[in-house]
């Protein structure tokens, strides 16, 4: 099952992350190196740019996307870069907003089944 | 587009990856070339305005107050909400142009009076007179907000009256760069604050900041990626510039002996038509020199007077950055390595 990489600040796809790598390259993110490809992506929000939908598309296209990406604050562009990703490759990434109990017990290295989130 | 989709309702465009009116900037491989010309024409076949700006609110037709409209780019986005009123959620890549065409968007989030209430109120108390009147604050300021505020609505208490629009831009380009903050209020300035209990539709906020010279400080050095003083070029213009900021750098540029490091200045076409000339200078038009590979091979880093540049350039490009102020830019580069006028953050 994947593994959760929880990031200390939001992250904006665009400018944040390699669609090539899957890697973070927001060089003042405090988790900046760290790949996302395959793991269970949790953060507050949201950040930043509008093509980040567009970013997180690419990403499920080359397959450096995350499994799944949890959230505390609801993120139309997130949400918006899987369901066209969704339409145009036929793959799910699912996303999903946390009630602030379940987000808290998360840490990195957990495992989750993204399938329970589809 | 082969059924012959239209759109409904007027639409600018973004930038593309390309400058259209000078194709010998774009330093990329010909396929790349190719496909980002085909993206742009397809935009146009759509029946979208070529204005291929990120700045549409500096064109002559612009929303009015309480217009609901669907715009994407973040720091047009943040513009509309907070300096003109009109009203529009956060829309990213590809629902944007399928709004256009549908001409309909769903009524939520920010089209809607209660989300448009203040949530996170920033006092400025402790903000010198001095840099209060300089343009260097604002991104600074801008960058600070975005990142203490995130995806809540920020109301600042303080910013002088007469705050304008340029200023307002660069704070809101900030904000939604290191946050994802697409309304802020000024109270006294912006129009939907004409007090501190409206912008909050009288209800207490969930958080005050009050912000301190330090974290000014700290947040200008975070812009900046490198001590070393070496410079290989001056990016200016993000969001793009309007004339009087096009004017400012034609001043500033004939005072200060010819620069020695390229400088960029990144604008629209419709403003750059009605700017004054630039000797020196390289004018980028209908792109910006962050999303495409204008800038040529670098021996140093890039300066900048934007805190979204700043913030975007490194990952984006692999560059490093150096923040500071319109007037740091130039006077580096004429120096032709970085060059800082210390008065600007003495009282800070």
């Amino acid at each position: 099952m994947p593994e959760v990489l929880m990031l200390d600040e939001p992250l904006s796809f665009w400018g944040g992350v390699d669609p090539a790598t899957g890697r973070i390259v927001d060089r003042r993110h405090p988790q900046c190196r760290e790949r996302v490809t395959g793991r269970v992506l949790v953060m507050p929000s949201g950040r930043g740019s509008s093509s980040s939908s567009t970013v997180l598309a690419e990403c499920v296209r080359a397959g450096t996307a995350p499994a799944a990406i949890l959230l505390r604050h609801a993120d139309e562009i997130l949400a918006l870069g899987a369901l066209v990703a969704e339409e145009l490759y036929g793959r799910t990434l699912p996303v999903a907003v946390l009630p602030d109990e379940d987000y808290g017990e998360l840490r990195t290295g957990d495992e989750v089944d993204p399938g329970c989130l589809g | 587009m082969a059924e012959g989709a239209r759109v409904s309702v007027p639409t600018t465009l973004n930038v593309g990856s390309l400058d259209l009116l000078h194709p010998e900037r774009y330093r990329g491989g010909p396929e790349t070339r190719e496909r980002a010309k085909r993206l742009m024409d397809a935009y146009v076949a759509l029946g979208c305005r070529p204005t291929w700006t990120c700045a549409p609110y500096q064109l002559s037709a612009r929303p009015e107050l309480g217009e609901q409209i669907a715009w994407a780019e973040s720091n047009a986005i943040v513009f509309a909400n907070s300096v003109l009123g009109a009203r529009t959620n956060r829309y990213g890549d590809f629902v944007d142009v399928a709004a256009a065409i549908v001409g309909r968007v769903p009524d939520t989030g920010l089209h809607r009076n209660e989300g448009r209430r203040g949530e996170i109120v920033f006092r400025l108390d402790g903000v010198p007179e001095r840099l209060l009147a300089d343009d260097v604050l604002y991104p600074v300021l801008g960058y600070l907000v975005g990142h203490e505020a995130g995806a809540l609505v920020p109301v600042l208490v303080g910013l002088p009256v007469e705050t304008g629009e340029d200023r307002l831009k660069a704070l809101g380009a900030a904000a939604a760069s290191s946050g994802s903050v697409a309304l802020f209020h000024a109270v006294g300035v912006t129009p939907e604050a004409s007090t501190l209990e409206d912008a909050l539709h009288g209800l207490p906020p969930a958080r005050t900041v009050e912000v301190t010279p330090a974290l000014l400080r700290r947040a200008r050095d975070s812009l900046t990626t490198t001590e070393d003083g070496r410079l290989g070029a001056v990016s200016l213009g993000t969001p793009h510039a309007s004339v009087a900021e096009l004017e400012r750098i034609a001043a500033l540029l004939g005072e200060l002996p010819r620069p020695r490091v390229p400088v960029y200045v990144s604008t629209s076409r419709d403003v750059l038509a009605r700017a004054p000339a630039l000797p020196g200078v390289e004018v980028v038009v209908d792109t910006c020199t962050y999303v495409t590979p204008i800038l040529g091979r670098l021996d140093g880093a890039v300066m900048t007077d934007s805190a979204k540049w700043a913030y975007y350039a490194p990952g984006n490009l692999g560059v490093e950055v150096v923040f500071g102020s319109l007037e740091e830019c130039l006077r580096s580069a004429a120096a032709g390595g970085v060059r800082r006028v210390p008065e600007l953050w003495a009282d800070a």
